[in-house]
């Protein structure tokens, strides 16, 4: 009952997990994600799936520690259980043929855009990949975007690694250079918010994978909704992607800090516990 | 049916009782009055059950209220069609192991039933001391619940009888009061029923709807273990249609499906500033709370707690998140509704719990805009006076907007609990299957098949959100519905 198979650490607060989950792993698609619940006393929280292997029956996540439940995730070890474990959810990402696509990547971004950067390949597209972090230690899965893009393009806050800037600069110089038929952006919401500000100005079709705050992930209780286009959508059913100029990013950020307080007092009963 | 009740009736026990007592005197007894905890101390749990079940005496005594009569129209009035005055006259006689089995042979669920069916409106309306003596009905609900709390408390809780195994796999998904029912009917005949939750925790609505301080978790985990030990297999975290195809599981020998996926999806207003932080749907709050344990800080979910909490809603629902929130510390709680009083769909024992905790009644009113502080809190809604006009479709009076009486309430969390919509999640992975404009899966009301024939449906999917003893109802009806099917008639 999925049992973690492998670990493999990508940085201090960066870690990607193998998990046996044969089921998902067979009818997942790229742009699907998981609700998964760590313990009896865990609560639930949704991940991108990374990748599968329908063979060997896994499903690859990748977590960052910024709270207690992926802190803990973050820090089981292989042959470790996750208590409960439900997909795939969310609607699978729209991919066919269009021609140029610009695959953007932020931060833990990269994973549930692998994915989709491998979709978008295989179906015959030419893919340049913008891979953005703050700095090179969190640039994760670069061969594996190499393997599936025409191009892929490093920009680091710091400079550390590829080029110094954010991710728009390395977008803005690949609309002006060539055609770009549509624009993926997965990453932290003010990332897709700029991202989705730029390729609007040049109005290319823009897609966004969300992440809102959610419960159950199968519609039933509204924490994860957003407004698109005016109107307000459940992301765990309607989306998470949506198109990215009709989302309101102003309100998905404000939603997000909802629990802020209450995430930082568990957070700190959590390294009490830990230390005692 | 007429013809086997009138011969358990005609036992020499049942005739010995009826002799015992005159029916004057029967009809002078005070019914019963459940035992509560105190209102002022009970607001301080979460999880300790308001009625506290009836005594020995008590039920015995008020089971004698009950004349056994001839023609018992209060089976009618019951949706899985409990065999009342046998269960009724068997705890007059003290036999109540006796009275608890008599409840199992038709309901899944009896412990829970007796706690939450509105019986005002179902069993007790159709009492024959409603009908045509126009006094109080025998406490029927409390009865059920007393036969089925002492079977589980004496430990000597019985497994009902299954017919040898007929070798054929059967599917329901979704795991709440339709789907136990179905569940329990299914395997008693001989099937092999495995029921697919979503959620990690079975129940549906029993877990993450109603409250503890209503219908604590543990009674019914003991209800499901008896369906375990029935033989029915239980799979959590599987979400039919897209964990597996529907394709999938027919592959692995499945021959037919009961979907009573529930009507999940809440329902906003669409006002403005309705996706203020501090405003949710009935759904997460209770959710938050009954599923995730919230209010409990060893667990790691999370809720939000408030100073002044409106409740929008007049139905169980919202009771259930008013009187939580009340326990969670609110100072005000309030109930914001457009109709008046009468007109609440709430059971009316727990619009009286409400007020007996202090939640504060704001009828004939409905918000119309909500407004926040500088990061996104709601602080503020604007309501805005009704009044009732003439009666619409549903037979009650259409609330009207009073122009210019707009005003203010200070609020921090707003719990939105205006109804919710069938799920879509089973419908749209079946393009074929024929589902009404609402949403709502549409069936053979005798048999509950569907357009698709090896799919049958029933409870909130087929009926929008309606009660936990009528979704019972359709898993009852489906199960004879698709076993006949399958056994070719």
């Amino acid at each position: 009952m999925n049992e973690i198979i492998k670990v493999e650490v990508f940085s201090e607060n960066v870690v990607k997990l193998v998990v046996k989950a044969p089921r998902i792993a067979r009818s997942r698609k790229p742009g699907h994600f998981i609700i998964l619940r760590i313990d009896e006393h865990g609560e639930r929280i949704p991940l991108t799936i990374a990748g599968a292997d329908e063979k060997a029956g896994t499903i690859t996540l990748v977590a960052q520690k910024v709270g207690v439940t992926s802190t803990k995730l973050c820090e089981m070890k292989p042959g470790d259980q996750i208590l409960d474990l439900v997909g795939p959810l969310g609607k699978a990402t729209h991919i066919e043929k269009v021609g140029t696509v610009l695959a953007c990547g932020g931060g833990v971004g990269v994973a549930p855009l692998l994915p989709i950067v491998e979709g978008f390949k295989k179906a015959g597209n030419r893919v340049v990949t913008i891979l953005a972090a703050r700095s090179k230690d969190l640039i994760i899965l670069e061969d594996e975007i190499r393997q599936w893009s025409d191009e892929v393009i490093i920009m680091t806050d710091d400079g550390s690694y590829g080029r110094k800037g954010l991710v728009t600069a390395g977008a803005e110089e690949v609309i002006r250079r060539e055609q770009v038929d549509e624009c993926i952006a997965i990453g932290p919401a003010v990332m897709m918010k700029f991202t989705s500000l730029l390729t609007k100005k040049y109005e290319i079709p823009t897609q966004a994978s969300l992440n809102a705050i959610m419960v159950d992930g199968t519609g039933m209780c509204g924490a994860c909704r957003v407004s698109v286009g005016g109107q307000t959508r459940f992301t765990c059913v309607d989306g998470p992607e949506f198109d990215a100029h009709q989302i309101d990013f102003d309100e998905l950020m404000l939603r997000l800090g909802c629990y802020r307080e209450e995430e930082k007092e568990a957070f700190e009963r959590y390294h009490q516990s830990v230390n005692a | 049916m007429q013809e086997y009740l009138k011969q358990q009736r005609e036992q020499a026990w049942r005739v010995e009782l009826r002799g015992k007592i005159k029916n004057k005197e029967r009809g002078e007894i005070q019914r019963v009055k459940m035992p509560e905890m105190n209102p002022s101390e009970r607001v301080c749990y979460q999880n300790r059950e308001v009625n506290l079940g009836l005594t020995v005496e008590q039920a015995v005594k008020e089971a004698q209220r009950c004349m056994d009569c001839v023609n018992p129209t209060c089976i009618e009035g019951c949706p899985v069609s409990i065999n009342i005055p046998k269960f009724v006259k068997n705890i007059e006689r003290g036999e109540f192991i006796e009275a608890a089995k008599t409840l199992k042979e038709t309901s899944a669920l009896p412990a829970v039933c007796g706690r939450v069916c509105p019986q005002e409106k179902q069993c007790e309306a159709s009492c024959f001391y409603t009908l045509k003596l126009k006094k109080v009905p025998v406490a029927i609900g409390y009865l059920e619940r007393f036969a089925a709390d002492f079977e589980r408390e004496s430990g000597q809780m019985t497994v009902p009888e299954t017919a040898p195994k007929n070798g054929m796999k059967v599917a329901a998904i979704g795991s709440g009061p339709a789907s136990l029912a179905f569940a329990g009917d299914m395997i008693k005949l001989g099937y092999e029923v495995t029921v697919f939750e979503a959620l990690h925790e079975i129940g549906g609505v029993l877990k993450y709807g109603i409250p503890e301080f209503r219908l604590p978790n543990k009674i019914v985990d003991v209800e499901l273990s008896n369906l375990e030990k029935m033989g029915v297999r239980f799979e959590r975290n599987f979400i039919v249609g897209r964990t597996a195809s529907f394709d999938d599981l027919k592959a692995e020998g499945y021959q037919a499906f009961f979907v009573a996926s529930g009507a999940g999806l809440p329902r906003f207003m669409n006002i403005p500033g309705e996706n203020y932080n501090g405003i949710l749907s009935s759904n997460e709050y209770l959710t938050r709370v009954n599923l995730m344990n919230a209010s409990d800080p060893d667990f790691d979910t999370p809720v939000l707690r408030g100073k002044n909490v409106a409740v929008i809603g007049g139905g169980n629902t919202a009771m259930d998140s008013v009187r939580t929130a009340k326990r969670l510390g609110a100072e005000r709680a309030m109930i914001i509704y457009r109709r008046s009083r009468e007109e609440m769909p709430a059971r009316v024992e727990e619009i009286h719990h409400a007020e007996e905790e202090g939640i504060e009644f704001i009828n004939l009113t409905n918000p119309t805009e909500y407004f926040a502080d500088d990061k996104g809190r709601v602080n503020r809604m604007r309501v805005q006076r009704m009044e009732l006009g003439e009666p619409d479709a549903s037979g009650r009076r259409r609330p009207v907007v009073i122009e210019g009486s707009e005003y203010d309430i200070p609020v921090d969390v707003v719990v939105v609990a205006v109804g919710v919509s069938p799920n879509p999640l089973v419908p749209s992975e079946l393009p074929q299957l024929k589902v009404s404009r609402w949403g709502t899966i549409e069936v053979d009301a005798e048999t509950m098949q569907s357009s698709m024939p090896e799919l049958f449906a029933g409870g909130d999917i087929v009926r929008g959100g309606a009660t936990v003893i009528l979704a019972m109802g359709d898993g009852r009806r489906a199960a004879a519905g698709m076993h006949n099917y399958l056994q070719g008639n």
